[in-house]
């Protein structure tokens, strides 16, 4: 089975499953710039954002982690990186460059946007033609880093799409694999299993230090996780308190040990389950992970969150029937059948795996079929 | 097995179980994930899909069990076969006591 699996295998020996030329921005007035880019040459794909001007410490250390884990992302073949001015360009570039992937910078200031868009379209151009010619090979599972993390959950969540994730999460960590999750907050109540599941006392330190400071960060501001959690929409799909949302989230993590507790966007150097210190924010989680270095995500969903990605593919199932029917261009797999006992979690989990590896193998998923490129850095405090 | 299942229950000792389906008053039956056995319980009210009902009497100021593990607290007493929400129970998270 595993030799049926292809990707591509980059010069640092790191695996993708798609083959993207980017244009990054560095900051937010370079927008313009890569979107121009972006129009001028339509295979490469233009990831602008909001930030990158006068933010300081750790709050700019993740963002520069984001970008440069972003570029360096097996996912990508060649990266054109532009920025307002030529220093963090180059910080940014360079980062990327350690990869050994094709890298161009370009910085706007004493050159304008025009000419840097005439000058990023050639230099895209070129290296777009050139992906082009990278094949497929042969690759495992355990090369292919995996995310997961859930969103608008409900209770057929914790009934059928997490526990189908789950079984798609052991069944990699079985293979020797990598699998990324987070959702700091949202473990709230249940925070006390994945503690039991960390492999020693430092891992179980470092996740509790990674749980309490975000509740704290939370309640520095008066307020507490009610006012946010449930959701809305989880309240509306039926789920009750914070507790029961984490219950469900946690169902989804599979049975495997916790091996280690990661800041924000760090690469994972542990195989196995790693627990990632995230926003549950979908957008913000995600491409933290994508930073890290998965290369396909899984996304159980309830009442049906329409999460993608710019470069790393979203697989997302269900098994609310409603939302099955109702948003089935959102939906790669519909597990509504587990609510009436239609067929067991095995085989739930045998079709999941079946998704994931056409996905590997190039088939696109429901978010990458319309387009859904949500890329959003994680903010961690004002700017100066 | 005349009728379609209308809940499914995470653990054995789960106080509370999920609609599968749209679930009107009346006779219905519930049963475990991990198990083929079905149980019938008289629902109260309707009982929208993913909504949850009481499979037994709660106390008020009861813990909730729920995948075998708390998930909240009773606000009020619920009685067998009553629709289980935020109007009945609460998180026992930032509670004042």
């Amino acid at each position: 089975m595993a030799s049926s699996l292809t990707g591509f295998r980059r010069p640092d020996g790191r695996v993708g499953i798609r083959n993207h030329v980017i244009i990054l921005a560095v900051d937010d007035l370079s927008n313009a710039a890569v979107e121009g880019i972006g129009r001028l040459v339509p295979a490469a794909l233009a990831i602008p954002h909001s930030y990158g001007r006068l933010q300081f410490g750790e709050d700019l250390e993740l963002t520069f982690r984001t970008l440069i884990g972003t570029g360096a992302n097996p996912n990508v073949a060649a990266v054109v990186v532009v920025g307002i001015e030529p220093t963090w360009t180059d910080r940014v570039a360079d980062g990327i460059a350690v990869t050994g992937k094709p890298v161009a910078r370009l910085s706007i200031e004493r050159v304008g946007d025009l000419n840097t868009i005439a000058e990023g379209a050639r230099v895209a151009a070129q290296l777009v033609q050139d992906a082009s010619e990278i094949q497929r090979v042969p690759v495992e599972r355990h090369e292919v880093m995996m995310s997961i993390k859930c969103g608008e959950s409900d209770t057929t969540s914790g009934l059928g799409a997490c526990p189908t994730t789950s079984q798609a999460v052991d069944r990699t960590v079985a293979a020797k694999g990598t699998v990324l999750f987070g959702e700091t907050t949202e473990l709230t109540g249940g925070e006390h299993l994945i503690a039991e599941r960390c492999i020693d006392d430092d891992v179980r330190a470092r996740f509790q230090a990674f749980f309490d400071d975000y509740l704290q960060t939370i309640e520095s501001q008066g307020v507490d996780l009610l006012g946010s959690q449930p959701t809305q929409g989880n309240i509306r799909g039926g789920l009750s308190t914070i507790e029961e949302k984490a219950m469900g989230n946690i169902a989804k993590t599979g049975t495997v040990p916790v091996v280690d507790a990661l800041e924000p966007a760090v690469a994972p150097t542990r195989q196995g389950l790693n627990f990632m210190d995230t926003s549950s924010a979908a957008a913000e989680c995600i491409t933290l992970m994508a930073a890290a270095g998965a290369v396909i995500h899984l996304f159980p969903t309830g009442q049906g969150n329409i999460i993608g990605h710019p470069i790393e593919p979203v697989i997302k199932l269900t098994a609310n029937p409603l939302t099955a029917a109702t948003m089935a261009e959102h939906v790669d797999l519909d597990v509504s059948g587990l609510l009436s006992k239609e067929y067991t979690l095995a085989e739930a989990g045998d079709r999941l795996m079946e998704v994931i590896d056409r996905t590997i193998n190039g088939r696109l998923t429901a978010a990458e079929a319309i387009g859904h490129q949500e890329f959003v850095i994680t903010k961690l405090y004002r700017s100066a | 097995m005349s009728e379609k299942l209308a809940f499914l229950a995470h653990h054995q000792g789960d106080m509370v179980a999920v609609a599968v389906r749209d679930v009107a008053p009346g006779q219905a039956e519930y049963a475990y994930l991990d198990t083929e056995e079905r149980t019938a319980i008289h629902v109260l009210e309707a009982i929208p899909l993913g909504h949850k009902v009481a499979l037994h009497d709660i106390a008020e100021g009861t813990e909730v069990i729920e995948y075998g593990q708390r998930v909240g607290v009773t606000k009020a007493a619920i009685a067998a076969g009553a629709m289980v929400h935020v109007h009945n129970i609460r998180s026992t998270k930032w509670q004042v006591a």
